[in-house]
């Protein structure tokens, strides 16, 4: 129950941040993807402000093996690439730039967000739906070009 | 220094506050497109009442927010419904081919100087920057 009460508050807490920063606003977001045009640098406060407590928050991790609720911390970060990385980052930072919404946004603009937002939603979760068969598909036809 | 900046800044303290939280208290790894995607393909079934508690939170916090303190915001995302479709799918199809998106490998992978994390923000902000151009200024559809 522990586990949850604090996921729900995180969830909020990481909700609350979203909507502060500014970040379920889409143009602020193309905006800032926007070099070309009316460049928008408010993102990189948000990034900014983001990796600080959390930059001090893995050091503290690396110093402990558990977390308060008893699961073990995540272990170092793969250091392998891999071709599914750059695709699919590529893929979402194209769907990104496009409507301006992330995954987070998506969720925390669910009740405010009108039919756009909803569409947005829905279709991202088709899309990972799709994932696992469509990755699947990526490594075999790697397979069979090697 | 214009006020959104400040917001801008203040907000993702926020943000890194609640993935220190969930870091600390929960020892996960607050990455959006994770906790959502593993509740959609099946594959983070075994910790869903804590992923459904991270989407309540997200959801529900931001639902009682902005009729108080914003009463009528707007995304403002674009009322073309077939390019938000494609949008929706490219996000959701890319952000769990490469396991993570802004918040997992943004905020979570740079913050702990991961390869991949830093690899993946290269990528998505370069192919971010180059849809804008398309979308926008050369196809004028958004």
């Amino acid at each position: 129950m522990k586990r949850n009460i604090f996921s729900f508050l995180a969830g909020g807490l990481f909700g609350a941040g979203l909507l502060v920063s500014g970040m379920t606003d889409t143009t602020k977001v193309i905006g800032w993807l926007d070099i070309f045009g009316a460049w928008d640098p408010t993102l990189a406060f948000v990034l900014g402000g983001a990796i600080l407590p959390m930059a001090v928050a893995w050091n503290f991790a690396s110093r402990r093996a558990r977390a308060v609720l008893g699961t073990e911390f995540p272990g170092a970060p793969d250091p392998r690439l891999g071709r599914n990385l750059i695709v699919g980052s590529l893929m979402f930072g194209a769907g990104w730039g496009l409507a301006g919404l992330c995954p987070g946004p998506a969720v925390a603009s669910i009740s405010w967000g009108g039919v756009g937002g909803l569409t947005f939603l829905a279709a991202m979760i088709a899309g990972m739906a799709v994932a696992p068969v469509l990755r699947e598909r990526l490594d075999r036809a790697a397979i069979a070009l090697r | 220094m214009q006020i959104e900046w400040l917001f801008g800044l203040l907000g993702g303290l926020m943000i890194g506050g609640a993935a220190a939280m969930f870091l600390l208290i929960n020892g996960k790894v607050m990455g959006a497109s994770g906790i959502v995607g593993g509740l959609v393909d099946r594959s983070g079934w075994a910790s869903w009442a804590e992923r459904l508690s991270f989407v309540a939170g997200l959801a529900l916090v931001p639902a009682i927010m902005v009729p108080l303190f914003w009463p009528g915001l707007s995304t403002n995302i674009t009322p073309n419904l077939a390019a938000v479709v494609g949008a929706g799918l490219l996000v959701g199809v890319g952000t769990r081919l490469a396991n993570g998106c802004t918040s997992g490998h943004g905020v979570c992978g740079i913050s702990r100087f991961s390869l991949r994390g830093m690899v993946a923000t290269v990528f998505y902000l370069l192919a971010g920057g180059l849809s804008v151009v398309v979308f926008k200024h050369l196809l004028g559809v958004v």
